[in-house]
């Protein structure tokens, strides 16, 4: 049995599990029925300064993209923050943390980018006894029309303010919750590192249009007629995600930064690999919304089970050991040769890979053998380029194939080398360094 | 169960009234939007789709369900015409097992097919309920063509005529169109008059005209034809019934299955068709299993399918034969009717020859067996019920080449009646249309240039 057991700045829980701020951590009845269902922690959806609570919109929140069996693959959102009472988030957090010691309880807070208001806003938090909070510099509409969320989070400067403010007025863990709606996402990162954050969480949501209406012509979710960009997120985004956790990783001056990875996990796999990446820990909320709270059962048995099998015995075994792999394009081995290779025996002769690759790519794959559709690689045609395997609907009929050093490559008709060469020291490069760059680690 | 069923001779009114709505209503449920979206997004838009190489009348079916699946089942539908305009009784009766999802590549992967005819309906079924029209005639050529049968091969041959801008007179024996899509098909595979309401969709192209109750050999001579029109074609099917050739077969009780198959599609309530308390049905064929499982469905307590040959020999489907096995219907191999047995010229049993192959030959073994019985169902095949009117025959049907052409000058040929294809309504359609291209070249002289004019001004949109 593996040990799950998640210690993410000095935060424990009993699984890396947690649930990000969002509706399903809204308040204490449903965070209750989320740790009964076993998460390891949750992150309270975003409280605001005191006084009048936001108000939300009364027409529909969320809009979505599906697949052919309406599986939701992406959600949009234009919720705001709590909409509730300050005071009656801050008794229920408190409440909440004492029903249950050992699970992480962090605070995700909002309010305008001034000192005052964080100075007001942080002891009341401390005094629930969250473990932590979480600085809300992502939520991508409505709040940012007002000098908050993301309109914090896309500029460097502001971000390494309000973490400052933060760490001074307050002794809880800090974690800096970061938009994906920047060109880089490594330059806020770098500012919440300098105010001294303890960690960062990402991604928040991406602007989004999830659909238009073509008879009415309203964007998706319609509010009587109209709409406006929301959050996207749920499985579509976890690619997007992950590159920027690993950007983060491995980032010169961010690396060793603690990282909560959000983005469309959805099953234990999503979560490993998002840990694998960096991430110390994860944040769900797309999938709790789809499918309830019993999803984090699948997760926990899930990951239990594929470190068990590759014997990984805590999480830290794990944590960052993709990491050193997420390389520049430049620094990639040229002399990785793949040729495709498709099982006649699996094949069930659909063509697709044939006309992908005729169509689309490089001529390389035949069509027919004696009057008989026949589906071959031409070696000395093809490029290795995998799409034929994205492709193909049945599960590993095709294969990429690495040439053995020695070998021969029927395409450029030259012996494969033993040796890793990249583009640095390539003849071709017309910036030539004239100096085998290695990649840094 | 109703006491109908234990009756002895041919009686109606077997089952309760309930049970009969119950027995005869549509085979397949049809796909809901939801339903044919999902289906849809299983089909993999196989290159060169071997579907596709399988079907006779080459619908493009990759391209008619990825429409379906984008939410656009007219532009499926009209993909489907294009090729077949009676896609929709094609999607209720083709054997697709033997067909398009034979072909289905998610065959090998999976054994389950993407339920290609089932999608077809769906597309066919609302654009016939919209009555969308995908062509205009083009422009009047003036020339006239006899199109005699208004089965599926003269249906196909007059629309694609029509759509040339050629005037077509279509005539048939019998009081309505649809040939054996209106008399030779189980009832609860086309429900809702709906091979009339296809009729009536195919005709509303505009420029045929049909003359009901008129038959070739009776009513006109194909001379006659001839003369008036520029061009002829046959799509008469199969009318004669083949003989038995048993001892007997003239008593009372023994009827072709053909005939019992059209009196329940003609029948205002199937409950006033009688059935026998035992049914035998002879023949290994689509009429057969037809037959036998609506004497089923009728209340029949026991029906049993004769078939000279084995399993493997059977022209019905596979699908078809589970589907009788399914309702009741026993099927036995390798018995030869020899003997109608009858008392007061009623039949009350039927002698049969145990049969094996010697040879190749199949010869009597010199047993046999008595099944009794009160009703007899012939559907050992139908024959030309014309001597051709001085066009060669081959094999009992009309000879035609690849393109329809007859031995006579100015006469087509297509369907059942002629030489080549399978019996089944999709060749047939697919003959009647082919059989159009080539009337109209030879009657325009330069296909290109008519094919050209088709392509460009047939189509009211895509």
């Amino acid at each position: 049995m593996a040990d799950l057991r998640n210690n993410f700045v000095g935060i424990k829980s009993p699984n890396p599990f947690w649930l990000a701020s969002a509706p399903p951590t809204d308040k204490a009845y449903n965070v209750e029925r989320a740790f009964k269902a076993g998460w390891g922690g949750v992150v309270w959806k975003t409280l605001g300064e005191a006084g009048p609570p936001v108000v939300n919109v009364n027409g529909p929140r969320y809009g979505a993209i599906w697949g052919a069996d309406r599986r939701l693959l992406g959600l949009n959102n234009i919720e705001l923050i709590t909409d509730r009472d300050l005071q009656t988030n801050l008794r229920e957090i408190k409440q909440v943390k004492m029903n249950w010691p050992d699970r992480a309880v962090v605070v995700s807070i909002m309010v305008p980018c001034d000192e005052e208001s964080w100075k007001a806003i942080l002891p009341l938090v401390e005094e629930t006894e969250a473990d932590g909070i979480e600085l809300n510099f992502g939520c991508p509409h409505g709040m940012s029309e007002r000098g908050m969320g993301a309109a914090v989070g896309q500029v460097p400067e502001y971000v390494e303010m309000v973490v400052r403010w933060c760490k001074q007025y307050s002794r809880m863990p800090v974690i800096t919750k970061l938009t994906p709606n920047v060109t880089d996402v490594r330059r806020p990162a770098r500012a919440a590192k300098a105010g001294g954050t303890d960690a960062v969480s990402l991604i928040n949501t991406i602007n989004s249009i999830t659909g238009v209406d073509l008879d009415s012509f309203s964007p998706t979710p319609s509010i009587d007629g109209k709409g406006t960009h929301g959050g996207y997120c749920g499985p579509a985004v976890k690619p997007i995600a992950m590159h920027m956790v690993a950007d983060i990783a491995r980032d010169a001056e961010t690396r060793g930064l603690p990282i909560s990875g959000i983005g469309g996990i959805t099953t234990w796999r999503d979560a490993a690999e998002f840990m694998a990446l960096g991430a110390g820990n994860v944040q769900v909320c797309t999938a709790a919304m789809t499918y309830g709270f019993k999803i984090v059962e699948e997760m926990i048995s899930g990951l239990n089970n594929w470190m068990d099998e590759k014997g990984h015995r805590t999480l830290e075994d794990f944590v960052g050991r993709a990491t050193p792999n997420v390389t520049d394009w430049q620094y990639l081995n040229l002399n990785y040769i793949t040729k495709a290779r498709i099982d006649q025996e699996l094949c069930i002769k659909c063509g697709r890979c044939h006309i992908a690759c005729e169509d689309t790519s490089h001529q390389a794959i035949t069509k027919e053998l004696n009057g008989k559709r026949h589906f071959e690689v031409l070696e000395d045609e093809c490029v290795g380029c995998n799409l034929c395997v994205n492709v193909c609907p049945v599960d590993n009929c095709i294969d990429m194939v690495a040439l053995e050093p020695g070998m021969l490559d029927q395409r450029t008709k030259k012996v494969v080398a033993p040796e890793y060469a990249n583009w640095t020291s390539h003849p071709n490069n017309p910036m030539p360094t004239h100096k085998k760059l290695e990649p840094a680690e | 169960m109703a006491n109908g069923v234990l009756k002895e001779g041919i009686a109606a009114g077997r089952l309760a009234a309930g049970e009969y709505q119950q027995n005869f209503s549509d085979l397949h449920v049809p796909f809901d939007a939801h339903e044919a979206r999902v289906e849809a997004d299983r089909c993999y838009f196989c290159f060169d789709a071997p579907c596709m190489t399988a079907c006779p009348t080459s619908i493009d079916i990759p391209l008619f369900i990825r429409e379906i699946a984008t939410d656009n089942p007219l532009g499926a539908a009209e993909t489907i015409f294009d090729q077949n305009i009676l896609g929709g009784m094609c999607a209720r009766v083709c054997p697709t097992e033997q067909l398009c999802e034979e072909a289905c590549v998610r065959m090998e992967a999976e054994g389950k097919p993407v339920q290609i005819g089932q999608l077809q309906r769906y597309a066919t079924d609302i654009a016939i309920a919209e009555d969308r029209q995908f062509y205009e005639r083009a422009p009047e050529t003036g020339k006239r063509v006899a199109v005699v049968g208004a089965g599926p091969a003269g249906l196909s041959a007059a629309h694609r005529l029509a759509r040339y801008g050629h005037d077509v007179v279509m005539y048939d024996a019998h009081a309505k169109s649809g040939g054996l899509n209106e008399y030779g098909i189980a009832t609860y595979k086309t429900t809702g008059n709906f091979a009339q309401r296809e009729v009536d969709y195919v005709t509303a192209i505009g420029g045929i005209t049909t003359v009901h109750g008129k038959a070739l050999g009776h009513d006109f001579t194909l001379a006659q034809l001839s003369a008036e029109f520029d061009a002829v074609f046959l799509g008469i099917g199969l009318g004669g019934v083949n003989a038995l050739r048993a001892e007997g077969e003239t008593a009372a009780g023994v009827a072709n299955a053909v005939d019992f198959i059209a009196d329940l599609r003609q029948a205002k309530d199937v409950a006033s068709v009688p059935v026998g308390r035992r049914v035998v049905v002879i023949g290994g064929g689509m009429t057969a299993v037809d037959a036998a499982i609506q004497s089923k469905l009728l209340g029949a307590e026991s029906v049993t399918i004769c078939y000279r040959r084995g399993k493997e020999n059977m022209n019905a489907s596979g699908f078809e034969q589970d589907l009788a096995a399914s309702k009741g219907v026993s099927i036995r191999h390798w018995l030869s009717p020899k003997r109608v047995l009858s008392e007061g010229g009623k039949v009350v049993g039927l002698e049969l020859d145990y049969t094996r192959m010697d040879g190749g030959k199949l010869v009597p073994t010199g047993e046999t067996v008595i099944i009794p019985c009160d009703q007899i169902f012939k559907a050992i095949g139908q024959s030309l019920a014309s001597d051709g009117e001085g066009v060669d025959l081959m094999g009992g049907k009309i000879a035609v080449d690849g393109e329809g052409r007859t031995s006579v000058s100015g006469v087509w040929a297509g369907g059942d009646c002629a030489t080549g294809g399978d019996d089944l309504t999709v060749t047939a359609v697919a003959e009647g249309r082919d059989a159009a291209e080539s009337i109209h070249r030879a009657l325009i002289g330069s296909g290109i240039t008519a094919q050209a004019r088709l392509v460009e001004g047939a189509r009211t949109h895509g």
